[in-house]
C-alpha cells in the first residue's frame, strides 16, 4: 500500500507552490509546537466521552495528540471550533468571514468533523497572535481550534494565516501557515487552509484544493444537452468548456490536471477529443482505424491513451502515444472491452469484458496480453478505475436490478458496495484516495442525473451542492 | 351491387391494415398512436406518401425502420430479419440512397459499455443488410448508447422501445 508521488510531495512540503496561491510559515505562538506521531494513536480520543459518562479518566489520554485515522470507519466526528478569521484590515472583513465558512464546510463535509456553533463559543478570538485560552475550548468540548487572519492589500491581493490547536494537549499541532494570493483565490486559499488541517489531524494529504471536470445536462430526456463543465470540488466556480450542440461524455484529467481526454459526437460519430483546459481549445485524437472511438484514460505519465475502439461492431483495447500518435491494440476478442484503467504506477490496466458472457473486471499488463478476472460475485461489474493509492479499484455493479458503487482490493477481494440505487454509476477518486465521487440518476420521464459523493468506508454519502443536472464526475488531483 | 360493395370493404380494410403495420414500433414512442388517419399519417408532408413505395415515409412506416432488440443481446429475431429484408428490397431498389444505422440501448447499463452494445446491434443490422445485397460502402454505423431514449418511462414497456437499430436513410437523395 503505497502513496502516489505527489501526495508525498504535498505533504512533505506543503509550501512549495510555483503559481497563485504563496504559502510560507507564521512565526510561532508563545506555545512551542509539538512533533506528533502519526499513527502513534491510533483514535480519536475518549477523554471526552470518558469525563461525561463520569468515568475515570483513562491515564494516557490527556498527553495523546490529536490524531484521527483514516479508513477504520470513524463513527462519532471529531469536534472542532473554528472562530472567524480575524480580519487584519477594514477591507478584508468580508472575505476573511467567507473564507472561515469555506474551512468550516471543507472539514464538516468530510463526515470526520464536526463544527462547533459560534453560538456555544465562550470566548472569542479578536487577535491572531493572542495566547488561546484552551479552557474555554476545552470547555465546549472542541478538540481542534483552527484560528486565522486575513489582511487585504490595496493591489487587490490578500493573505492569510492559519494556525491549528490540539486543545486537549494545551498546545498547537504544526506551524502556523500563511498562504498569499490574489482576491479571486480567496477559495482556493481557504480550501488550502482545510487540507493543511485534514493532513495534520490524519496523517493524510487531502483533497479540497482540487476540481471536477464533468457533464452539465439539461433538457428532456430524449433530447438531453450535454456539455462539458469544470468546477472547484464542493460545486463551486462551474465553468462551462463546451456549449451544448453536441453529445459530450465522460471527460477524464491528465494527471497534472492542465488536459482532458474526453468523447464528442461532434461529427456524427463518437471519437475522443483531447483539450487545453488553459484555452479551452480542442483537437481530436488521430486514430487511425475504427469506425467509434471513446472511453478514453491517460496513462500516469500523461504520455499515453488507453481508449476502446469499435470496428465492425466489435470493441477492443488500444494505446495511443501522445507524441507519436503510434497506436498498439492491447485486446482481440469478440467480446466488449472498454473502461480501462492505468494503475498509479502504470504497469497494468483494470478493464471490464463481457468475455465470459456478462461484465466483469480483469487486470492485464498495460502493454497487452491475457487478463485476469478479479470480480467473481453475482450481477455485473463495469467502469473499474484503480485508486491513487493503488491498493483498490472502484467499479459500477448492476445486481437485482439494482446498481451500486463498490470497491474491492485489486485481487478481487474484500468487495465491498458502498451505494445502493435505481442507476449508481461511473466512480471517481478524490485525489487521496478516501473518498468517491460518481454519478446518481433519478428513473422515469422527469428522472435527472445528479454527482454525489461518499467514503470509501460506505459513509457521508451526500449530494454535491450545484445547481442543475450533472453527470460523469472526474475529479483532478490536488492542485499545486 | 351487393357483390361490388363487399369487395370494396374488403379492399377497404386491407388498405387500413397495411396503415396500421407500420406503427407497430410505436414511431412516436406512445405506441401505437397514429396510423389510422389514412394517407395523411405522420409527417406525410416532408416525407411522402407512406402509401408511395418510393417515400421516406414508405420506409419509415410501411416497412419499418426500426428493429428491436432483447436485454442485453444483439441477436435479430425472425420478426426483425423480416423487416430487414423490406428495408434491403428499399435500399436495393433506391441505389442513389445511403444509410446511417444508429444503435441504441436503454438505461440500465452503464455509459460505455452501452456505447459498445449500441455498435453491436448498428453492426448486426449492417451485416444483414450488406448479405441481402446492399452494398457494404453505402452503410454506416453510430452508435448512441443510451443517450438518445425514444421512450422516457422507466419500465420494460419503455426499455423494450429503446433496444433498437434505426435505420436512417441519407438525406438529399432519392424521395
Amino acid at each position: 500500500m503505497t502513496f502516489p508521488a505527489r501526495s508525498e510531495q504535498q505533504n512533505a512540503d506543503p509550501c512549495n507552490n510555483p503559481e497563485g496561491a504563496g504559502c510560507s510559515p507564521v512565526p510561532r505562538n508563545a506555545a512551542s509546537p509539538r512533533h506528533i506521531a502519526k499513527g502513534y494513536a491510533p483514535m480519536l480520543r475518549t477523554f471526552i466521552a470518558a469525563a461525561f459518562c463520569g468515568l475515570a479518566l483513562p491515564f494516557a489520554a490527556a498527553s495523546e495528540p490529536l490524531h484521527l485515522e483514516l479508513g477504520v470507519g470513524v463513527i462519532e466526528p471529531l469536534p472542532f471550533a473554528a472562530p472567524t478569521f480575524v480580519a487584519e484590515n477594514p477591507g478584508a472583513a468580508e472575505i476573511a468571514q467567507a473564507i472561515t465558512q469555506v474551512v468550516a464546510a471543507d472539514l464538516a463535509g468530510t463526515g470526520l468533523f464536526r463544527e462547533i456553533p459560534s453560538s456555544a463559543f465562550i470566548s472569542g478570538v479578536t487577535s491572531f497572535d493572542a495566547p488561546v485560552a484552551y479552557a474555554d475550548w476545552k470547555a465546549i468540548n472542541a478538540q481542534a481550534l483552527v484560528t486565522g487572519a486575513v489582511a487585504a492589500t490595496s493591489d487587490g491581493r490578500i493573505n492569510v494565516k492559519f494556525r491549528l490547536f490540539d486543545v486537549f494537549s494545551d498546545a498547537p499541532l504544526g506551524d502556523g501557515l500563511q498562504f498569499g494570493g490574489g482576491q479571486g483565490d480567496w477559495r482556493r486559499i481557504a480550501h488550502k487552509v482545510s487540507d493543511q488541517i485534514y493532513a495534520r489531524i490524519t496523517g493524510e494529504s487531502a483533497y479540497f484544493d482540487s476540481r471536477v471536470v464533468f457533464v452539465s445536462e439539461s433538457g428532456p430526456k430524449d433530447q438531453r444537452l450535454k456539455r462539458l463543465a469544470i468546477m472547484d470540488y464542493d460545486g463551486a466556480n462551474v465553468q462551462y468548456l463546451t456549449d451544448s450542440s453536441t453529445i459530450v461524455l465522460a471527460p477524464r484529467f491528465s494527471p497534472a490536471g492542465d488536459r482532458i481526454l474526453y468523447t464528442s459526437f461532434e461529427t456524427g460519430f463518437p471519437r475522443i477529443k483531447l483539450m487545453d483546459i488553459a484555452t479551452v481549445s480542442a483537437r481530436a485524437l488521430a486514430e487511425l482505424s475504427g469506425n467509434m472511438t471513446f472511453a478514453p484514460r491517460f496513462s500516469p505519465d500523461g504520455g499515453t491513451v488507453v481508449f476502446s475502439l469499435e470496428s465492425g461492431g466489435n470493441t477492443d483495447l488500444y494505446s495511443m502515444q501522445l507524441s507519436s500518435g503510434q497506436m498498439t491494440q492491447l485486446t482481440n476478442a469478440p467480446s466488449i472491452e472498454t473502461a480501462p484503467s492505468f494503475s498509479p504506477d502504470g504497469s497494468k490496466i483494470v478493464f471490464e469484458s463481457d468475455r465470459s458472457g456478462n461484465q466483469q473486471l480483469y487486470i492485464m499488463s498495460a502493454s497487452g496480453g491475457e487478463p485476469t478476472r478479479i470480480s467473481f460475485g453475482e450481477g455485473r461489474y463495469g467502469t473499474p478505475v484503480w485508486s491513487p493509492r493503488g491498493d483498490m479499484v472502484a467499479f459500477t455493479k448492476q445486481n437485482a436490478g439494482r446498481f451500486h458503487i463498490g470497491v474491492m482490493r485489486t485481487d478481487g477481494s474484500e468487495e465491498r458496495l458502498l451505494t445502493a440505487s435505481f442507476l449508481d454509476e461511473g466512480p471517481t477518486w478524490a485525489p487521496n484516495g478516501r473518498v468517491i465521487m460518481f454519478t446518481r440518476e433519478t428513473p422515469g420521464a422527469g428522472g435527472g442525473a445528479q454527482l454525489f459523493s461518499v467514503d470509501i468506508t460506505g459513509r457521508n454519502l451526500r449530494a454535491v451542492t450545484m445547481e442543475g443536472a450533472a453527470s460523469d464526475p472526474a475529479w483532478s488531483p490536488l492542485l499545486p | 351491387m351487393m357483390k361490388v360493395s363487399s369487395i370494396l370493404l374488403v379492399v377497404g380494410a386491407l388498405a387500413l391494415s397495411a396503415c396500421n403495420n407500420p406503427d407497430r414500433y410505436g414511431a412516436g414512442g406512445a405506441g401505437g398512436a397514429g396510423g389510422i388517419g389514412g394517407a395523411g399519417g405522420i409527417s406525410s408532408g416532408a416525407l411522402g406518401d407512406p402509401n408511395d413505395p418510393n417515400s421516406l415515409a414508405y420506409f419509415q412506416q410501411t416497412i419499418g425502420d426500426k428493429v428491436l432488440f432483447a436485454v442485453d443481446q444483439s441477436t435479430l429475431t425472425p420478426e426483425a430479419q423480416s423487416v430487414l429484408a423490406q428495408q434491403a428490397a428499399w435500399l436495393n431498389n433506391h441505389p442513389g440512397n445511403t444509410a446511417i444505422i444508429e444503435g441504441h440501448a436503454d438505461e440500465q447499463g452503464t455509459r460505455e459499455y452501452n456505447l459498445a452494445l449500441g455498435a453491436r446491434r448498428a453492426s448486426a443490422v449492417q451485416q444483414y443488410l450488406i448479405a441481402q445485397g446492399v452494398a457494404p460502402n453505402r452503410l454506416q454505423t453510430v452508435s448512441y448508447g443510451k443517450e438518445r431514449p425514444l421512450a422516457v418511462c422507466s419500465d420494460e414497456a419503455c426499455y423494450a422501445q429503446n433496444r433498437r437499430a434505426v435505420t436512417v436513410i441519407g438525406a438529399g437523395a432519392g424521395v
